[in-house]
């Protein structure tokens, strides 16, 4: 039988079987450690150019369905789990394997993703190359792709995932929000929606000018895949929009605000990517339990004055959310929206909303 | 914000004596309470009537009451200690009915003593049936329709609104369900609904829609005072609603819910904590989900500490109680760090990177009577926890984990008999939830079921059942093979059933094994799925790639201690308490200690107790993986029970070093012919005795020696179908069960010494000098096994030259059996005559008891001297005297099981034990009795009934009664003796005999107390049932009426205040009496 692998750019190879579509292909190698999302994980479009491995060891258990997509697709190069079941729900209308063969994308099961994990929270996020194509493929070669391979560093990966045109989410709301989407995830959208909001989607490379000339109430900057320095347009219209109208940003779209107000921004060992992270809010002292994904984020020691840290995650000390001293903008690094993952964080979408209604 | 500064001393409840509904669990939660807050220097007060805890050894806290847990023992602690604080969260239902009883009669405010962890309100919302379905409401969370009634005629009211069946009953303040069920008929309501009002604390029932075969789940959250509050662990159970909790498959984490699901599960469990105004700690909210639409109904909350906590605590390495304790006073999640860790916060999310299967152990072997038919009155006694990196390596770890003889999930000769069912019997018991549902699925599926019916049958979730079909699948698949042994290993198999299935002996197999290369390999419990660096050594087994590497142990030498496995009747907390011990004696010595064990509600598998801790099945495979990884230097198998005795003699045949006394011995001890020989050759006198292998060989001896006769087999642990026989048609009827019990074993028949007095002594040797510890005399008549039998010490008159026959016996036999360690002798003493009983070269029942009563723990000097450390230099040189007594009570199942014959015999059936102590034998009887739930009431009517042999030592006892002015009825010969001493009685008939009659008495509530000493041979059954019933104590013997008569009039001095003094009180008596004597 052929074989079927993940092989790092380090040389470290994980054999299991390959049960997506027959694929080929480099990628990011990071984890998530949610225990349950793996839809969720598959549909957003922020994990663009990453093979992820799951932690959980029973994966696939309650299938997939239409209303748990993130998105229209699947936007990760890969995913790698343990155990890999067939479906038992009464919400699921396709398996998970069936998903990623419709996706065309490859999915690796029956890995020691325990070792894999150790592995690369020891090493760091590493290039790595997924061979699951159906055909034997000696694994030097697989290494010696992985290394070759540029990876994600600088790389404009948002072109890749945002929508190719202007379109409405919902048209019915007392304020207009416009969400730039980087790779926007659903549930900020139906959030917004629900919060009773028009939202409109505009492709990230959408000027300042044309953002305002939508006559927006404010403007949500989305999550989204990548380095944020891949992106400078999006950085262009964040400073265009700061000051014009209220802002917030999400996971990448708060990195870019950083960007757009003076920090830096920088890579992180190996990311969060879970459901798990405590957030301290520095204002009132509570912690929110929330959902991460993001391989970059803002460094502590580059803050410009202009901006202020209103959050720290508790397990590293990194920014979770800033906001501007004097201009209504704030952000955070980790998703409100959840999907997958706590909804403790909920709350910050009417936080944007206050501030877009002034009350 | 830091701890409260406010607070100096802080009052903590424990949970009482082990019973079902409520295990060890409480105090592994209360030893990490004891030990959190100590350490931030808070001065604690202990309550709790157990000897048998850790946390009530005296170095836990600062003043600990082994008192009876009853509101009147509260308010003394409370008025002596004057406590600032009252933590009632932690030691389960009864901890928290006790305080709200405190709360209620006014002491606390009184003495102005806060209630911390939950306040009075939140208790109230949560437990309260109808004001928590009000604050449900209130919230729009759905629960199933119902309402509460204080009479049966109020509940048919509720029955007829509902209106369909079958209904749920559910008793409101009462532990573990007790007292409730399923209705499925009139005639079963009715049933149910009054032994649920009966066993409710507030005489009340709650009347439920029923959800059955809904799924369940059950979600543990803290909380701190911030409002910050995180989901420590979700559970999923196997069984659908319908089945106590307690007593389903649950696993750990949910595996069928999508994560929309899933957090719309966790908001709710957040907002359901925030409406009962839980203010800190750890509480659990427990949901049904409608598997056909995903429709959410919440079940109940526990505003505290429960034993899925202990389970959670276990399964994702997040320390509950530890946390929920300093929560209490004051500090925020973000402000404690992961243990596991130590460089994360407590505030976070435990994932797993494992599966977790819990399953419940029963004991209905015990209870031929019983109904096995598992529903929402859980009957469980025990339970056992496996980790493996997929369900089913948990799922097969989980079996093999039970002990119940079942090797794992098929492949084995214990499964043969349930694929043999036939269809129709196969159907009837799928559809019934039972204790071996999981094997008959098995025969459903080896029969070709398909998942569709057994899941109609079942309502086991397909999930499940495609896990375990995929087991059945892969049995015809096996080979021995390096690949094909790896995916079984990876799939749970044990040796046993791989040799099974390839029809090699386990030892070959294993060896095959290894030379394949396939070994285990060991994965942690991180709290984090590997994302950071894990501290803390809490291991499981797998075969997978990745082994985590073995820690050097620093140049000191690794010792082994193996547990006790799951909790049953015969083997539970007493034992733990001795392996705990051996690991702090052994640690603070300078080893390094490796606890294997598979019980998840216990302090030895709290990952802070040994240096490593290994959560794994308790068989040989297991164990010897364990072993060969650390390289370790010795295994300790003596103090878990039989569990790892049964495993000693084929470690040491693979090369283990087993410490202490040799298996060789420990096993001559057991077997009767060996130490016949060995007493004769010692001169120590024994009963008549001889083993029979045949019903004619049975019937032979017992001719030769008389009847009566004890009859027993050998090798089984409790007493299990031991008997006494008085006459031939008895004999051949029981030697045709034995041989069922424990095949290929004798049978063992011994004359039976009546009236004689039983003696329970432990004592410790370490190959040179033996100690006796402690010499124990049983209140009830012999004939009743240890285990269930009240004893005290010190014992009661006996002369001087039989306790220095028993000293002189002790050092004999631990020299003849080279005893190293522990060894419990059982005596009888018979017209001044002593005989030995029995002998078990190892740790006993009444160890932690003995050990307790006296300040000297027997345990930790044991596994001293096992790593070769001298009595002498220990310290422990004679027999402790102490000039006070303990007495030990049993504490028995009875209530969860209607209708079984309660009557004690030679066959254990306890779950539990308290002790009470005092300076006065008689009152520390009393306070045993109180604490136990045989109350013995200080006036009122008593009914008597007393064997002619037993009528005149009675007597003065009885005398003694009559000037307190209790009121007396009697059977008609006991009311003769009376009339003829002058004192006045009612007469009364046996129960047989006509009306009036006990049963009368007993139901018009003039009686609260039964005194019957009867007739060896006269079982008294129906009247114990109604004692059992109706909750009125039983006195049997004459001791236990002249300790209860002496007692009472002691307490009358006191105007019926009981005297109260602290454990580390006592001890400093005992220790001022020895140096006054030295």
């Amino acid at each position: 039988m052929a074989n079927a692998y993940l092989a790092l750019a380090d040389g470290t190879v994980f054999e299991g079987i390959s049960r997506g579509a027959p694929c080929d292909l480099p990628g990011e190698a990071v984890f998530n450690t949610g225990m349950t999302g793996y839809q969720e994980i598959a549909s957003d479009p922020s994990y663009f150019g990453q093979i992820v491995t799951l932690t959980a060891s029973e994966i696939g258990s309650y299938g997939c369905n239409p209303e748990d997509m993130e998105s229209l697709g699947v936007h990760l190069s890969g995913m790698v789990v343990q155990q890999l079941n067939p479906p038992s729900s009464w919400r699921s209308r396709q398996s998970l394997d069936e998903l990623f063969r419709q996706a065309g994308k490859p999915l690796l099961s029956d890995v020691d993703t325990r070792r894999l994990v150790l592995h690369i929270r020891e090493t760091g996020t590493q290039r790595a190359w997924l061979h699951a194509d159906g055909t034997e493929l000696p694994v030097a070669q697989a290494v010696a792709k992985a290394k070759a391979w540029a990876g994600l560093d600088g790389v404009d990966c948002v072109s890749h995932v945002t929508a190719a045109a202007p379109y409405s989410w919902s048209q019915e709301g007392d304020c207009r929000i416009v969400v730039v989407d980087c790779g926007v995830k659903w549930n900020i959208l139906r959030q917004l929606a629900a919060e009773g909001c028009q939202v409109m989607v505009v492709p990230a490379g959408t000027t300042a000018a044309d953002v305002l000339a939508m006559k927006p109430d404010g403007v949500l900057i989305s999550n989204g895949p990548g380095d944020p320095e891949g992106v400078p347009a999006v950085i262009a219209c964040v400073k265009g929009l700061l000051g014009r109208v209220p802002l917030m940003g999400i996971c990448l779209g708060h990195q870019i605000l950083g960007l757009a107000c003076g920090a830096a921004t920088g890579r992180l060992p190996f990311g969060h990517h879970g459901c798990n992270h405590p957030v301290k809010n520095l204002l009132d002292g509570t912690v929110d339990i929330t959902s991460q994904n993001h391989n970059f984020a803002i460094q502590q020691d580059s803050l410009p004055d202009c901006l202020e840290v209103t959050h720290l995650n508790l397990n590293d000390n990194t920014i979770e959310g800033v906001r501007h001293r004097s201009l209504p903008a704030f952000s955070v690094q980790y998703h409100p929206e959840a999907a997958p993952g706590p909804t403790d964080a909920h709350h910050l979408f009417g936080q944007f909303l206050r501030l877009v209604r002034g009350k | 914000m830091p701890k409260r500064t406010d607070l100096h001393k802080i009052m903590l409840l424990g949970a009482g004596p082990v019973v079902i509904g409520q295990g060890c669990e409480f105090d592994y939660s209360g030893v990490q309470a004891c030990k959190a807050l100590k350490r931030e220097g808070y001065e604690i007060v202990l309550l709790n009537s157990n000897p048998a805890t850790i946390m009530t050894d005296p170095e836990f806290a600062d003043r600990t009451y082994l008192e009876p847990m009853t509101p009147e023992y509260v308010h003394e602690i409370i008025r002596r200690e004057r406590p600032d604080a009252l933590l009632p969260t932690l030691g389960g239902q009864t901890a928290l009915n006790l305080a709200m009883e405190a709360w209620r009669s006014g002491v606390l405010k009184r003495y102005q003593v806060e209630l911390i962890g939950a306040d009075a309100d939140a208790i109230s919302r949560a437990e309260d049936r109808r004001l928590f379905k009000a604050t449900m409401d209130g919230i729009g969370i759905g629960s199933a329709r119902s309402d509460s009634a204080h009479s049966l005629e109020e509940a048919w009211v509720v029955a007829r609104g509902i209106g369909t069946w079958p209904l749920i009953i559910r008793p409101g303040f009462t532990l573990g369900g007790s007292g409730g069920g399923i209705a499925h008929s009139e005639e079963e309501f009715a049933q149910i609904v009054r032994r649920g009002l009966e066993a409710s604390l507030n005489h009340e029932v709650l009347v439920e829609e029923s959800l059955l075969g809904w799924k369940e789940y059950e979600m543990e959250v803290m909380c701190d005072k911030k409002g910050s509050a995180v989901i420590v662990c979700s559970i999923e159970n196997v069984d659908p609603m319908g089945v106590h909790t307690g007593d389903s498959i649950t696993v750990a984490p949910t595996m069928t819910l999508t994560d929309k699901e899933y957090q719309a599960m966790r908001e709710d469990t957040l907002r359901v904590m925030r409406a009962i105004g839980i203010q800190t700690g750890g509480s659990n909210v427990q949901w049904a989900v409608n598997p056909a639409d995903g429709r959410r109904l919440i079940i109940e909350m526990n505003p505290r500490v429960s034993r899925s906590s202990a389970l959670a605590s276990k399964a994702t390495g997040f320390p509950i109680a530890k946390i929920a304790a300093l929560l209490a006073v004051g500090y925020t999640l973000d402000e404690l760090r992961n243990d596991i860790t130590e460089t994360t916060p407590a505030c976070f999310e435990p994932v797993l990177d494992y599966t977790v299967v819990k399953m419940p152990r029963f004991t209905f072997e015990k209870f031929p009577a019983a109904n096995s038919t598992l529903g929402t009155q859980m009957k469980a006694v025990g339970e056992v926890m496996a980790i493996g990196r997929s369900f089913n390596q948990a799922f097969q770890k989980a079996i093999r984990s039970l002990e119940t003889g079942h090797w794992g999930f098929g492949l084995e000769p214990k499964q043969l008999a349930f694929d043999q069912l036939d269809d129709a019997k196969l159907e009837a018991e799928l559809e019934r939830p039972n204790a071996d549902r999981v094997f008959m699925i098995h025969g459903a599926l080896a029969h070709g079921w398909s998942l569709e019916k057994i899941h109609a049958l079942t309502g086991i979730d397909l999930f499940y059942l495609r896990k375990l079909k995929e087991l059945v699948d892969f049995e015809g698949q096996i080979d021995g093979t390096a690949k094909g042994l790896r995916r079984a290993k990876e799939l749970g198999y044990s040796d046993r059933q791989l040799a099974y299935a390839l029809k090699m002996e386990e030892g070959a197999l294993r060896a095959l094994r290894k030379k394949e290369g396939v070994v285990p390999a060991y994965g942690t419990v991180d709290t984090c799925a590997g994302e950071f660096a894990a501290i803390t050594p809490y291991y499981y087994s797998t075969y997978m790639d990745y082994d985590e590497p073995v820690r050097p142990a620093d140049g000191k030498r690794k010792i082994m201690i193996l547990g006790g496995g799951p909790n049953r009747i015969g083997q539970g907390i007493e034992f733990d308490c001795c392996c705990v011990h051996a690991v702090f004696a052994l640690k603070a010595a300078g080893f390094e200690t490796i606890m294997v064990n598979s019980n998840p509600e216990t302090v030895s598998t709290d990952y802070d107790t040994a240096d490593r801790l290994y959560f794994e099945p308790l068989t040989l495979e297991d164990v010897l993986g364990v072993y060969e990884r650390e390289q370790c230097d010795g295994i300790i198998v003596q103090l878990g029970g039989q569990t790892p005795l049964n495993l000693a003699t084929e470690l040491e045949q693979a090369g283990a070093v087993i410490l202490g006394t040799p298996p060789a011995d420990i096993d001559a001890a057991d077997d009767r012919g060996i130490f016949k020989g060995i007493a004769a050759k010692t001169g120590i006198r024994q009963p008549l005795s001889g083993m029979a292998e045949t019903v004619e060989d049975a019937c032979a001896i017992a001719e030769r020696i008389g009847y009566p006769v004890l009859v027993r087999p050998s090798f089984v642990l409790g007493g299990r179908a031991m008997a006494i026989v008085s006459q031939e048609g008895a004999m051949r009827s029981y030697m045709s069960e034995a041989a069922k019990v424990s095949p290929g074993h004798p049978v063992l028949v011994d004359k039976f010494l009546e009236d004689a007095q039983e003696l329970d002594v432990d004592c410790v040797s370490d190959g040179k000098d033996t100690v006796v510890g402690a010499i124990m005399e049983h209140v009830e008549q012999a004939g009743i096994h240890s285990g269930d039998s009240a004893c005290s010490i010190p014992p009661r008159d006996l002369p001087e030259e039989v306790l220095s026959e028993i000293r002189a016996s002790a050092v004999r036999l631990a020299e003849a059996l080279h005893v190293v360690g522990l060894m419990n002798i059982q005596f009888a003493v018979r017209h001044g005559v002593l005989y030995v009983i029995e002998v078990n070269p190892r740790a006993s029942r009444t160890v932690p008891f003995a050990s307790k009563a006296t300040g000297r723990p027997l345990a930790k000097y044991a596994a001293l001297c096992m790593t070769g450390a001298r009595l002498k230099d220990i310290g422990f040189d004679h027999m402790p005297h102490i000039p006070y007594s303990a007495f030990k009570e049993a504490v028995f199942p009875f209530v969860k099981f209607p209708g079984v014959d309660i009557t004690l015999s030679p066959e254990m059936k306890s779950t539990g034990e308290v002790m009470g102590i005092d300076v006065s034998a008689a009152a520390a009887y009393l306070k045993s009795q109180d604490a136990a739930g045989n109350r013995i009431p200080r006036s009122g009517g008593v009914f008597l009934s007393i064997r002619d042999s037993a009528k005149d030592p009675a007597l003065p006892y009885l005398k003694k009664l009559a000037t307190m002015g209790f009121t007396f009825y009697a059977t008609a010969g006991t009311g003769r003796m009376l009339y003829a001493h002058g004192i006045l009685c009612n007469a009364v008939f046996r129960l047989a005999e006509g009306r009036p009659n006990l049963k009368d008495l007993i139901v018009e509530r003039k009686i609260g107390w039964i005194v019957n000493i009867p007739d060896p041979g006269d079982d008294g059954a129906k009247m114990r049932s109604l004692a059992i019933e109706f909750g009125l104590p039983v006195t049997t013997t004459c001791a236990a009426l002249q300790m209860a008569a002496e007692g009472l009039e002691n307490s009358s001095i006191d105007g019926g205040r009981m005297d109260i003094c602290s454990l580390q009180e006592y001890h400093r008596m005992a220790m001022g009496k020895e140096h006054a004597s030295q």
